[in-house]
């Protein structure tokens, strides 16, 4: 089936790029001298035969996971291998939302890491990706979700993290456009995390891909994985349609993908590969300056820095490789729209999308070892990988340069389910299309 | 949108059903041990291709079907009762 791997064009490292450092006084002289001065921000690398570590995915994950190798623990013989060109996959599809307010204390303080590394991210990176900390607000419909959101907001402060509850008419300050009195499910009150947000996804794939070049790793696009080559149980490299590629470690960072890619291990995952929409509407005066999710349904919204809102709703629920959503689920998250926003009901639709996610048997990642020596999966991301993605980077990062799991992310391993340490927020049990 | 085919009601909307999951996985026998029922109850092949799966008709009548769609192209090949043998169409297992 593979094609026969390419010869090599000369092993000489492609030719480093360096697109300078981005600062105000750039932007000034380039200005004045007709913004001839820029430069690619990432190098286009040529793959080479051998890497110490090969990343297959360029998305947030991946790019994340080899800035990270490169910069806090030296490994910089890396290369991330993407199919097509970057940021086209779900790191450029979500809606670009950012929180911690989990329940279970290890997913809390994982997603806090990733949070606090949201807060310094475009510092290190030296990359404007928007980081905006407007708030995400939940609201409640019910005495028993408030106190179910009570003990989840009790969990997070326990832990030092942001969070606390609003009454009616202070849901009603922040966001005029609710519908307090909907005639379905009156909002009884919320609760707002203000360091949530948003970041511009596009730039975060940017952003670590050029930080991640300028640290020494190749980013090689359109350059497709086919086969993974094993010596018995150890992984030895991939074959892709650039030719065979060798390596000490191969991470897969390919979250809705990950079972195929496995597949060509010889692995079998927890997962399940499932569709989610985003919708994004004309764009019109800002209206909604928070991150508002319906608590009677699943939909969530924010308002774009161009005027559009930004929103999604659950999985269409049945597995499917199809980036492409079908109407009912669409019609379920604009009845949630207008219930909760009755003000938006003509605003008209621009856009509607799908991106395929990872659904893991009990809703929560999966950054793990695996049987097969020198493979490490970063996957399982459900519908929540993009908040996730710098402390997911990390916890990658550290387990394949340490060969144990980062802390932050010991409970992340795949070794869980068969030892039944599941880590199930919504306790759905094993039905991904339930989480 | 899929319409699925229901053997005892006839094609009907996919609001009408309940996805219920993969259906090639058998219930090991209860001294298969531990990998085979872990595999039984969280691995799933996960196909880009034909998928035998569940749906639960709550919209008609409330009974099991054993569907084998394209989990790419979402076409249904086939539809029939919890004890029908379906298999995907001649000369395409993926």
């Amino acid at each position: 089936m593979n094609p026969q791997p390419k010869s090599h064009p000369t092993p000489a490292r492609a030719r480093r790029v360096s697109s300078g450092r981005y600062s105000l006084w750039r932007v000034l002289l380039e200005g004045l001298t007709g913004q001839r001065g820029w430069s690619r921000a990432w190098a286009k690398a040529t793959p080479r035969e051998r890497y110490r570590v090969v990343i297959v995915g360029g998305g947030g994950h991946g790019l994340a996971t080899a800035f990270y190798l490169a910069t806090e623990y030296g490994i910089s013989d890396v290369a991330v291998l993407e199919q097509g060109p970057l940021g086209l996959g779900n790191v450029g599809r979500n809606t670009t939302i950012i929180r911690s307010n989990y329940f279970h204390p290890q997913n809390i303080r994982f997603y806090e890491h990733s949070l606090k590394l949201w807060e310094g991210l475009e510092r290190a990176l030296n990359f404007n990706a928007m980081v905006s900390q407007r708030g995400t607000l939940n609201l409640f419909h019910s005495e028993a979700q408030r106190d179910l959101f009570t003990r989840r907001a009790n969990m997070m402060r326990l832990l030092g993290v942001d969070a606390e509850a609003l009454s009616r008419e202070a849901v009603k300050e922040l966001v005029p456009l609710v519908d307090l009195d909907n005639g379905r499910y009156p909002v009884l009150g919320g609760f707002l995390q203000r360091r949530g947000g948003t970041v511009r996804h596009d730039a975060v794939a940017w952003g670590y891909a050029r930080a991640a070049s300028e640290a020494g790793v190749d980013i090689v696009e359109d350059c497709e994985v086919t086969g993974i080559a094993r010596d018995g149980s150890r992984v030895t490299g991939v074959e892709t349609t650039r030719g065979h590629i060798t390596a000490d470690t191969v991470c897969l960072a390919v979250a809705g993908h990950s079972s195929r890619l496995a597949a060509m291990a010889g692995l079998t995952l927890p997962i399940e590969s499932h569709v989610l929409q985003a919708f994004v509407s004309e764009g019109i005066k800002p209206v909604l300056d928070v991150v508002l999710t319906y608590g009677a349904g699943h939909f969530y919204v924010s308002q774009s820095d161009k005027g559009g809102l930004v929103f999604g709703g659950a999985i269409d629920g049945y597995n499917t490789y199809g980036q492409r959503g079908t109407l009912p689920m669409a019609e379920e998250v604009a009845a949630a729209a207008v219930t909760l926003l009755p003000g938006l009901a003509r605003l008209k639709v621009l856009r509607q999308w799908g991106g395929v996610m990872d659904m893991s048997m009990d809703g929560s990642p999966i950054i793990s070892a695996t049987p097969l020596e020198g493979l490490i999966v970063n996957g399982g991301w459900c519908y929540g990988g993009f908040k996730a993605i710098p402390a997911g980077g990390l916890a990658t990062a550290h387990l394949i340069a340490r060969q144990a799991p980062h802390p932050l992310a010991a409970h992340l391993g795949m070794e869980r389910f068969a030892a039944g340490r599941t880590v199930d927020e919504r306790g759905a049990g094993p039905f991904p299309y339930a989480h | 949108m899929l319409r699925i085919p229901c053997p005892w009601c006839g094609e009907r909307d996919e609001t009408e059903f309940r996805y219920r999951g993969d259906a090639s996985k058998v219930r090991p026998a209860a001294d298969a041990g531990l990998a085979a029922f872990t595999a039984y109850v969280y691995e799933r092949d996960n196909h880009c291709g034909w998928h035998l799966e569940w749906w639960l008709h709550v919209g008609g009548c409330r009974r099991l079907l054993k569907v084998v769609r394209h989990t790419l192209s979402h076409e249904i090949h086939a539809v029939g009762g919890p004890e029908d043998q379906l298999s995907p169409p001649p000369g395409l297992t993926r």
